[in-house]
């Protein structure tokens, strides 16, 4: 590639930094939703680092999608613009950057080992108020639950201690307060 | 869910009341009344298994024309002529399984263009679906990601409201193509029919017409302290209806600026007017590309700063501050930086930008005399130069003959896509919008015969012409037989070269001059060819010949073929070699260095 942008192909934003973004986008729950929203990320070229959806409202009708993603300011707006666009979504806003929105993530958390690794994973489960739902001699499954970033901690400090494998939910979000929004 | 309680801020509106005195039809029967209260007069269609019901329910329906295409992909073209000519939704009527997937690429053309169209396909019936059956595929799925927005219909309950949303979302915010899949069973079931004004919005879909206040005093202030203006629009101002038209040219007079224009734009603005700068972009005029380029403050009104339009994009317009007027706020900011996104409709937001124009008291014209020296300077490099011929027609000058012979009639151009149509755009001079039908976004070969059969439809007293080359009008030529069929007279005007030109001249660019597959070893008799399908055939093999031949085919009542022959290596000139900037064009003089015009980064590029 060439040190600069030659035409819309090669739209580098490239000096911009990059940053993770969580969109919590409410769509009319109606068949090929799912299929719209990913497919615009697919055909445009964006991420997709997580994905959760389900009816939230089944009076109204609508579904939560909430979808974390990476990009350039730039990039981003224009994942919103297209994503306001589209004729069954209702409403799309960035959660990630709203002091007064809540994500949280779900994990399962296989970790083999044993002696003083297999206490310090446990200890490290503890502080971390993750639930151990399954163990063998040898093992231990944990559930844990937080902010997306507190999941990749939990990860990092368990991959010396054994981390055979991990399941991840997806990240869910929520506004605070009484209001629906 | 159903069982848990919710707090009354959850509560779903009640549903609408079904209207007791509701009328029940059959599915088919209402897909025929809806047309008729959305005003249709006219659809473009071809019959088969799974749609057989609705054609029934045609056959009683004197108020609707049904015209019978060749080629479903032509049905989605002629809609998209239709609809471009009249700022009205094109309606296409065709079966599942093939009859769907042939109108794709005519779907994929109307939403890069924004061009109003309702799809209405057959699907096998509910419960075969899925099941493979005969002429089953899965429609919304495959054309989910080229409408603006699609629906299938499983219950006849919800067919009305189906329909009358499709016009909705298809006619306002940007236009584009909306399909509704109809199973055979739901087309048969008897269900209650809706008027227009009976139907809830299902979906939360309310586009903005108007720009807020602040942004257009914003863009107000930028161009009364412009001293390089220039005015960069688009195919939404053609959209937005002729009162968009009539809003800039009001705007540009008052302003002073120059005006250039994208392909899909050409008729908003005058092209007899002093301020017109003729065509931006790739084969654009020389001097509208170098004000582009050296402008200091851009108004881009319905574009979308297309990569045929900006370029190098690092080098695109470079010194300007850039107020952007666009109905689809994904447009804003996706190619340039802007300075004012103003989302709104193009007519609206002009006539907010003029009304605070005025109240302003406008701005002191003379500034931008030094401004409007320049711009002289580059018109008097006459960028659209060409070398007559006494010997051979060049493709040129056939179309400056074509405009002159057909100067003061009422004249609708439609183009097939390729060196003709850059041709057309450049020397047909366009006075009005709703004019010029051409596929510019998508740039489907085989449009413009059916587009110019959509055109013929709604203005029957036009003298509609498509202006083709021999390639692409082998696309979908078969639909003379619909011209003759439905007597629509349209004139097929070929610059035939022998040659898929565009490809040529991009292999003469990019690839030595290895001509690889874009010679034509074997050409039908076009003449022939016309005259097997009941129109008239000519031909014009000389410049002194051509006069003549284009009076005929104009004075003829029926639909006509010219083959023009015209010289074979003719390029299309000015061009903006990829991976340069707009003040980089080559004109045709320079022609002889055209395989040393674009280095190796501008060869990988599209």
């Amino acid at each position: 590639m060439s040190e600069t942008p030659l035409s819309a192909y090669d739209l580098a934003h490239a000096d911009a930094p990059e940053r993770r973004a969580t969109f919590a986008v409410i769509v009319d729950n109606e068949p090929g939703v799912l299929h719209r929203v990913v497919g615009l990320f697919a055909a445009r070229g964006y991420n997709i680092e997580s994905l959760t959806v389900a009816e939230t409202d089944h009076a109204l009708h609508t579904s939560r999608i909430t979808v974390v993603t990476r990009g350039t300011d730039q990039i981003l707006d224009q994942i919103r613009a297209q994503l306001e666009k589209t004729v069954v979504v209702r409403e799309v806003a960035e959660v990630g950057r709203d002091p007064e929105a809540i994500e949280r993530e779900l994990a399962l958390v296989k970790v083999r080992g044993s002696g003083a690794e297999r206490v310090e994973a446990l200890r490290v489960s503890e502080i971390f108020r993750a639930r151990v739902i399954d163990t063998t001699h040898e093992s231990f499954i944990f559930e844990v639950t937080g902010a997306p970033a507190k999941i990749d901690k939990f990860e990092a400090l368990m991959r010396p201690l054994g981390l055979v494998e991990v399941a991840r939910t997806g990240v869910l979000s929520i506004h605070r307060g009484a209001e629906r929004r | 869910m159903t069982a848990l309680s919710r707090p009354a801020t959850l509560q779903a509106p009640p549903p609408p009341a079904p209207a007791s005195d509701a009328e029940v039809l059959s599915g088919a029967e209402i897909v025929v009344r809806a047309l008729l209260d959305q005003g249709v007069t006219t659809l473009f269609g071809y019959p088969g298994g799974a749609v057989l019901p609705i054609y029934d329910a045609l056959f009683h329906e004197p108020r609707l024309r049904h015209v019978l295409v060749r080629h479903e992909q032509a049905a989605a073209h002629a809609a998209e002529g239709y609809a471009r000519s009249t700022g009205r939704a094109g309606v296409v009527l065709v079966t599942s399984g093939p009859g769907a997937t042939n109108t794709v690429t005519g779907i994929v053309d109307a939403l890069m263009d924004s061009v109003p169209l309702v799809v209405i396909t057959g699907q096998v019936p509910t419960h075969l679906i899925g099941s493979d059956a005969f002429q089953e595929c899965d429609t919304v799925g495959i054309t989910r990601t080229c409408t603006k927005h699609n629906v299938l219909v499983k219950d006849v309950r919800d067919l009305a409201s189906a329909l009358h949303e499709a016009f909705r979302i298809a006619t306002t915010g940007r236009p584009g193509p909306v399909l509704v899949d109809i199973p055979k069973d739901v087309q048969f079931a008897q269900g209650p029919y809706l008027r227009p004004d009976q139907v809830r919005p299902t979906h939360g879909y309310r586009p903005r017409r108007r720009a807020e206040p602040s942004k257009v005093a914003q863009a107000v202030e930028m161009l009364a302290e412009a001293k390089r203006p220039i005015f960069y629009t688009g195919g939404g101002v053609i959209n937005a209806g002729p009162q968009a038209s009539a809003a800039l040219r009001a705007f540009a007079r008052e302003t002073g600026a120059p005006v250039t224009s994208t392909l899909l734009g050409l008729g908003a603005f005058p092209a007899s007017d002093p301020q017109w700068l003729g065509m931006v972009g790739m084969h654009g005029a020389y001097e509208a590309n170098h004000a582009m380029h050296d402008c200091d403050v851009m108004v881009a009104i319905g574009a979308r700063f297309d990569d045929r339009v900006t370029g190098r994009i690092d080098a695109f317009s470079p010194g300007s501050r850039k107020i952007h007027i666009d109905i689809d706020p994904s447009s804003i900011g996706k190619v340039v930086r802007t300075e004012a996104g103003l989302v709104g409709d193009a007519g609206e937001v002009t006539a907010q930008l003029l009304e605070l124009w005025r109240a302003r008291g406008g701005a002191d014209l003379a500034r931008l005399k030094p401004w409007w020296r320049r711009i002289e300077g580059w018109r008097s490099r006459n960028g659209f130069g060409y070398r007559p011929s006494a010997e051979e027609i060049k493709p040129q000058h056939a179309i400056q003959r074509l405009a002159a012979l057909t100067r003061g009639r009422d004249v609708r151009i439609s183009t097939e896509v390729g060196q003709h149509q850059m041709w057309a755009a450049q020397f047909f001079p366009f006075e009005e919008p709703n004019r010029w039908m051409t596929s510019g976004g998508l740039g489907t070969m085989g449009y413009g015969l059916p587009a110019a059969i959509g055109v013929q439809v709604a203005h029957p007293e036009s003298l509609v012409i498509d202006i083709a080359g021999e390639a692409s009008i082998q696309m979908n030529i078969q639909e003379l037989a619909t011209a003759l069929q439905h007597r629509l007279p349209v004139k097929v005007f070929i610059l035939n070269n022998q040659w898929m030109g565009m490809v040529r001249q991009w292999q003469s660019l990019l690839h030595g001059g290895r001509y690889s597959h874009s010679y034509s070893e074997s050409l039908p008799d076009f003449v022939k060819l016309a005259e097997a399908y009941g129109a008239l055939g000519l031909r014009a093999e000389r410049p002194e010949a051509l006069d003549d031949a284009i009076r005929r085919m104009i004075d003829h009542p029926g639909p006509v073929v010219l083959d023009c022959h015209v010289s074979k290596d003719e390029n299309c000139f000015p061009m903006i070699p990829s991976g340069k900037a707009h003040n980089e064009m080559l004109l045709g003089e320079d022609g002889g260095e055209l395989s040393q015009a674009i280095d190796p980064a501008g060869r990988r590029l599209v």
